[in-house]
């Protein structure tokens, strides 16, 4: 592997970039190729069906045999509210390998004491987000029911186009919310995006319980998901 | 430390850039294809260095010791080279998956 090639697969990796290191197998040559970036012909075909797949493997083009590896970069969880349910779901999470921050401007839901270990913000999430943004490797969870904390949250992430968006609510407020969110201008299909209510039904009933169904749920839609390939005429979709 | 930062000690190809910063000599071993139920998917790493110091994985510890020894050559030669395993076999003493499965292991050379 070239050195300088590594490096830059590294430097991606860090700022939470997909990649795709290219070697061909007859010689040895190797390059990266970031989502987006142009490449002609078979091997371009390839190296985008391995991007929006996530899944590394060989690829025959132009006579040649080449090995795709797809760097994606790991899941986060982004939970708003830290209640009940959120004291669960957050280990739960933590010990399927997402990297989970907790979010509630609530100082007496949000005490270090309820949620030990976890990376927990005691702020508005339109204040948190703007220096940690959201992005589409993130699975969004809003579980106050409150739309003063919610909605922001829910808006950005269907904006973002995160992997996962769900958010804890009867079908009554999930009503209201749907219906707060379309004057706030969103279309009905991506409000639609929306796991609500919340979670696989598995008849969960305690906050474990809870914690478990939507974790199986987000665990589905990172396995399943399409990654998105970001066209040269659509910008920065990605 | 957050956890984002632990991932990153345990990612064998960041571990690498730190051992070529270091100026070690070392080998990246990659698994590009696997048959059957093979312990460790497509594109996972396993980085070696001039003295058989390694990270990461490309089985479940079944054939890392050959991987190993045949890295000390390819960071001498500079030639990288295909290996491939199969099923273990027990009589001939010969390294294996003892799950029954196949894989192929791309073995090169950083820089």
């Amino acid at each position: 592997m070239d050195p300088h090639v590594l490096k830059s697969l590294n430097a991606a990796k860090r700022a939470r970039e997909a990649a795709v290191i290219v070697t061909d197998l007859n010689d040895g040559r190797d390059r990266m190729v970031r989502a987006g970036d142009h490449v002609a012909g078979e091997l371009g075909e390839a190296i985008g069906k391995a991007l929006k797949s996530g899944k590394s493997g060989i690829a025959e083009a132009e006579g040649r045999e080449f090995f795709l590896n797809v760097h994606v970069p790991p899941a986060r969880m982004v939970i708003i509210g830290a209640v009940h349910i959120s004291q669960a779901l957050a280990p739960m999470a933590r010990m399927a390998g997402f990297d989970v921050t907790v979010i509630d401007p609530r100082t007496a839901f949000a005490t270090p004491e309820r949620f030990e270990d976890s990376d927990l913000v005691a702020d508005w999430p339109e204040d948190v987000l703007k220096d940690r943004p959201l992005d589409y490797f993130t699975a969004l969870v809003a579980v106050t029911h409150d739309p003063k904390i919610d909605d922001y949250p829910l808006i950005s992430a269907l904006k973002t186009g995160c992997f996962y968006v769900g958010a804890l609510g009867s079908r009554k407020t999930h009503g209201r919310r749907v219906e707060r969110l379309k004057e706030a201008g969103l279309s009905e299909q991506t409000i639609g995006r929306i796991a609500a209510p919340i979670g696989l039904p598995i008849g969960a009933a305690s906050p474990a319980e809870i914690a478990v169904s939507v974790l199986a749920q987000v665990i589905e839609a990172l396995r399943t998901r399409d990654l998105p390939v970001r066209d040269a005429d659509e910008g920065a979709a990605a | 430390m957050s956890l984002s930062e632990q991932a990153d000690i345990r990612d064998p190809l960041m571990i690498a850039e730190g051992w070529m910063n270091e100026g070690r000599d070392l080998a990246i071993a990659t698994v590009v294809e696997t048959w059957g139920s093979a312990p460790r998917p497509t594109g996972s790493h396993l980085v070696i260095d001039a003295e058989g110091n390694f990270e990461g994985s490309v089985s479940g510890g079944c054939v890392e010791g050959a991987v190993i020894a045949e890295a000390i050559e390819v960071i001498e030669s500079g030639k990288p080279r295909m290996l491939e395993f199969g099923v273990a076999d027990e009589t001939a003493w010969r390294v294996g998956l003892s799950c029954g499965g196949k894989i192929r292991v791309y073995l090169e050379r950083l820089g």
